[in-house]
C-alpha cells in the first residue's frame, strides 16, 4: 500500500519531468555544458601582467635589470616610456597594470655599494593582482641583487658562491597551480546546487497555484510518501548529471579522481539530499511560483558563489559570516570534494563535512514534510479524482 | 500612452497583493549585500600555516618568525616530522607547510647554501598564487641579509653588496584593500539577478494562469504592455540602487571618487538590459519552470564572464570576444572606474553605448517574439 503510493508520486514525477523537453534537457545537459565553458574560459592564473618599464638610467646595469622582467613569464614588458608621467594615463585607460621606474642614479648609486631605490607602482584596484604582482616583483628584483654580488665576488676570485639559501617551494595536490584542477570541484558545487534547487523548488507550489494540491490532500497519500517521491527522482537525475560533470572533468581537464569513489558517491548523494531538501522546503513556505523562484535564487545563486569558499576563502570572512556560512551545504560539499578529488582524503579527514551534509538533509526534508502536512491540510475539500499531468 | 499606465497600475496592485514580495524586493538586496560584500574578501593575509623546526635552533627560530612576523603566515599547528604535515593538509587545516631541516644553522654559519622545504596547498588556486609569492619575497629578502653578512666577513676584498630596494606604491587603492574592488562588484551582481529575476516571470505567469488571452483581446498593443511590465521594475531597481549605495557609503566605508549621478544614470542604462533579457527569456518559455531553469542559464555565463572573479585578459582570445556580449562587463568597468578612479563620462561614454545598443536589441527583439507569439 505504501510503496504503491510512493510509487504513483515517483511515476507522476517522472512523467513531467520526461514530458517537458527544455526542463529535462537544462537538468541534465546544463551542469556539463557550463563546465566545459567555464573549464576552458576561467582562471586565475597571475601571468603575463602588463608591465611599464621607464628606464631613465639608460646603462648596462638598468638594462640587465631590465632584462630579468621581460625574461619571467609573470610579466609582459608592454610600453617603455620615457616620461615617468606618462604611467599615469597608461594605469588610467588599464593598459598596464604595474610599472617599474629606474632613476637616472641608478648605476652610480650600484657602483658606490649605496642601496638603490627604484620605483614600483600597482594598480591597486584589483587588489589580488596587485599584492601577487608586486610580491613577483620583490622577489625579481632581490634575485638580480643576489646574482649581481655574487657576480662581484667572482670578478675579485671568490668562485663557487651560490645562492646561500634555496627554498624549492613544492605545491601539493596541483603542483602546476592549474585553474582547472581546483574550478571542477568548486563548479560542480556550484551549478549543482543551484540546478537542484531551482528545479525542486518549484514542485509542490506548482500543485499549489494549480490546486491540484487539494487532490494530493484527499488521496491517501502520506506527506513523507508525498516529499520522498518528489525527491527521489531529481536525486537520480542530479547523479547521472554529476557523473557527467565526473568524466568530463576527466577527459577534458584531466582533473582525476585521487580518492574513493564510493566515498565520492556518498558524498554527493548528502549534497543532493540537502540541496532538494532545500529546494522542497522553499516550495512549501510559499504559495506562487513568482515566489519560490526568488527564494530559490536568492539564497543560492549568489550565496553559493561567494559563501561556500568557491572562490573566496571562508578562513578571511569575519567570524560572523564564517558562522553564517554553516547554512550554506555547498560549503561542506566543497570542502570534502576538493579532500576526496584533490588530495584523495579519506573517510577520516572528511568525517565531519559529511556530518554536516547529512544534518543539512534531515533538517530541510523534516521540515518540508512536517510543513506539507499542514498544507495539504489546509486544502482540503474537492472531489476524490486523479491527479493531473504537467498541463 | 495611458495605456502603459494602466498595465503599471495592474502590475503594481499584483505586486501589493503577494505579501512576501515586498521584503524579497527590498530587503533581499540589502542583505544580500551584507553578506556577500563582507565575505568577498581576497586579502592575503593569516594564511594557517604549519612549522617543522626540525633544527630547533636560533637561526631556524628566525628565519620560521620572518614568516610569521610578515602579517601573511599565522601559525596553524607545528609538526615533529615531515610525515605530520599530511593530515594538516588534507583536513585543510594549513594551505603552508615550512620545513626547516636538521643542520640549517650549521650550513648558514659555514657560509654554505642551506635548502629549507616550503609546501603550499595548491587545491585553492588563487590563495595558492598569492602565498607562492609571498613566500618567494620572504625567502628571497631572508637571502640578501645572508649575502651581507657574508660580505661583511670578506670586507678584505672590498666588494660592496648589490642593493636594490623597490619602493612599491599602490595607485587607486592603497591599502589594498579587496573590499574595495568587490563591494561595488557585488552591486552590479545582486542588481542583475533582481532586474532578471523580476522580468523573466513577467509574461509567462500570465501564459500559465491563462490571463493573457484576456490581454490579448484588449486594444494594448505588444509595445505597450512590454512596456508597462519593465517600468514597474525600473522603479524598483533604481530604489533598489539608492539603497545599496548608501549601505555601500556608510557600512563599507567605500570611498566614491566620482558622480554619484552619472553612475545613476548608468545603472538604469545596465537595468535596461538586465530588464530586456529577463523579458525576453519570459517570451520564449512556456512556463515558470522553464523560465527560471533558463534564466539561471543566463545568468550564470554572465556572472563568470563579467571579470568579477576572474580577469577577462586570462581568458583565451575567442571568450575575450563573448564577453563583448556580457553587458555586467561593461557596468563593472563604469562602477569600478568611478569607485575607485573619479573616471567621468569622458572615459566611460563607450562602455554606456554598448550597454544602450544591447539593451535595445534585446528589448526589440522581445516585442517582435511576443508580436508572433501573441498572432
Amino acid at each position: 500500500m505504501r510503496f504503491c503510493g510512493l510509487r504513483a508520486v515517483i511515476r507522476k514525477e517522472v512523467l513531467q519531468i520526461v514530458r517537458d523537453r527544455r526542463t529535462l534537457g537544462f537538468l541534465l545537459g546544463l551542469p556539463a555544458l557550463l563546465l566545459v565553458m567555464f573549464g576552458f574560459a576561467l582562471n586565475f592564473d597571475v601571468k603575463h601582467i602588463p608591465l611599464a618599464v621607464c628606464d631613465e638610467d639608460r646603462t648596462a646595469a638598468s638594462r640587465d635589470l631590465v632584462g630579468n622582467f621581460t625574461r619571467t613569464e609573470y610579466f609582459d614588458v608592454v610600453a617603455r616610456p620615457s616620461d615617468p608621467r606618462e604611467i599615469d594615463l597608461l594605469m588610467g585607460e588599464e593598459k598596464v597594470r604595474a610599472a617599474v621606474i629606474i632613476p637616472r642614479d641608478f648605476s652610480r648609486n650600484l657602483l658606490a655599494g649605496r642601496e638603490a631605490p627604484i620605483q614600483v607602482i600597482v594598480d591597486g584596484a584589483n587588489s589580488m593582482s596587485a599584492s601577487t604582482a608586486a610580491g613577483y616583483i620583490g622577489t625579481i628584483v632581490q634575485n638580480y641583487s643576489v646574482r649581481a654580488t655574487t657576480r662581484r665576488l667572482s670578478e675579485k676570485g671568490v668562485r663557487g658562491f651560490r645562492m646561500p639559501l634555496e627554498a624549492p617551494t613544492r605545491v601539493w595536490y596541483n603542483p602546476e597551480l592549474r585553474s582547472a584542477n581546483f574550478l571542477v570541484p568548486g563548479l560542480m558545487a556550484f551549478i549543482l546546487m543551484v540546478i537542484v534547487v531551482v528545479s525542486t523548488a518549484f514542485s509542490v507550489v506548482r500543485e499549489k497555484e494549480r490546486g491540484t494540491i487539494e487532490q494530493i490532500g484527499v488521496s491517501p497519500l502520506r506527506p513523507f510518501e508525498l516529499i520522498a517521491g518528489k525527491t527521489i527522482p531529481y536525486v537520480l537525475l542530479s547523479l547521472v548529471s554529476s557523473h557527467l560533470v565526473l568524466l568530463l572533468g576527466k577527459v577534458l581537464f584531466g582533473v582525476s579522481i585521487r580518492g574513493n569513489y564510493f566515498l565520492l558517491l556518498l558524498t554527493m548523494t548528502l549534497f543532493l539530499i540537502g540541496g532538494l531538501g532545500q529546494g522542497l522546503f522553499i516550495s512549501t513556505i510559499t504559495w506562487t511560483q513568482q515566489v519560490a523562484f526568488q527564494l530559490a535564487i536568492l539564497s543560492t545563486f549568489l550565496p553559493t558563489f561567494i559563501l561556500s569558499g568557491f572562490i573566496f576563502p571562508v578562513r578571511n570572512m569575519p567570524h560572523v559570516i564564517q558562522a553564517i556560512t554553516t547554512i550554506i551545504p555547498a560549503r561542506f560539499f566543497l570542502s570534502a570534494l576538493r579532500g576526496i578529488v584533490l588530495k584523495g582524503a579519506g573517510f577520516h579527514a572528511i568525517w565531519k563535512d559529511l556530518l554536516y551534509l547529512a544534518g543539512f538533509g534531515v533538517l530541510t526534508l523534516g521540515v518540508s514534510t512536517l510543513r506539507m502536512k499542514t498544507s495539504v491540510s489546509e486544502g482540503g475539500g474537492g472531489g476524490r479524482k486523479r491527479r493531473r499531468g504537467s498541463r | 500612452m495611458s495605456r502603459v499606465s494602466h498595465i503599471i497600475r495592474k502590475e503594481f496592485i499584483q505586486l501589493r497583493r503577494d505579501p512576501k514580495l515586498i521584503p524579497i524586493l527590498f530587503i533581499a538586496p540589502l542583505l544580500q549585500l551584507l553578506l556577500l560584500g563582507f565575505a568577498a574578501n581576497l586579502d592575503v593575509k593569516d594564511i594557517p600555516t604549519v612549522v617543522c623546526d626540525q633544527d630547533g635552533t636560533a637561526a631556524s627560530r628566525d628565519f620560521v618568525s620572518r614568516f610569521l612576523n610578515s602579517g601573511y603566515f599565522a601559525l596553524a599547528g607545528t609538526a615533529g616530522a615531515p610525515g605530520e604535515i599530511d593530515l594538516f593538509m588534507e583536513k585543510g587545516e594549513a594551505s603552508v607547510a615550512i620545513v626547516v631541516p636538521r643542520g640549517f644553522a650549521n650550513v648558514i654559519a659555514a657560509g654554505k647554501p642551506a635548502t629549507v622545504g616550503i609546501i603550499v596547498d595548491g587545491s585553492e588556486s588563487q590563495s595558492a598564487t598569492i602565498g607562492v609569492s609571498t613566500v618567494s619575497m620572504i625567502v628571497s629578502q631572508y637571502a640578501q641579509g645572508l649575502v651581507s653578512g657574508i660580505l661583511d666577513r670578506l670586507w678584505v676584498l672590498g666588494v660592496r653588496p648589490v642593493r636594490v630596494k623597490p619602493e612599491v606604491r599602490v595607485w587607486y587603492n592603497p591599502e589594498l584593500r579587496s573590499r574595495n574592488f568587490m563591494v561595488p562588484g557585488v552591486l552590479g551582481l545582486v542588481l542583475m539577478v533582481m532586474t532578471m529575476m523580476l522580468t523573466s516571470m513577467a509574461i509567462v505567469r500570465e501564459k500559465e494562469m491563462g490571463t493573457m488571452e484576456q490581454l490579448v483581446v484588449t486594444p494594448i498593443r505588444p509595445f505597450e504592455l512590454l512596456a508597462g511590465k519593465l517600468l514597474p521594475f525600473l522603479i524598483i531597481g533604481i530604489v533598489d540602487v539608492a539603497l545599496i549605495m548608501s549601505l555601500i557609503h556608510f557600512l563599507f566605508r567605500v570611498p566614491m571618487r566620482g558622480s554619484v549621478l552619472l553612475l545613476f544614470g548608468l545603472s538604469l542604462v545596465f537595468m535596461l538590459t538586465t530588464l530586456g533579457l529577463g523579458l525576453f527569456i519570459s517570451t520564449v518559455s512556456s512556463n515558470q519552470q522553464q523560465a527560471m531553469l533558463t534564466a539561471v542559464f543566463f545568468m550564470m555565463p554572465m556572472m563568470m564572464f563579467s571579470g568579477f572573479a576572474f580577469p577577462i585578459e586570462n581568458m583565451p582570445k575567442i571568450i575575450q570576444a563573448v564577453t563583448y556580449l556580457v553587458p555586467l562587463r561593461y557596468y563593472f568597468v563604469i562602477i569600478r572606474g568611478i569607485y575607485l578612479k573619479g573616471v567621468g563620462l569622458h572615459e566611460l561614454w563607450g562602455q554606456g553605448l554598448a550597454m544602450l545598443a544591447f539593451g535595445i536589441a534585446i528589448l526589440t527583439l522581445s516585442v517582435l517574439r511576443f508580436r508572433k507569439k501573441v498572432s
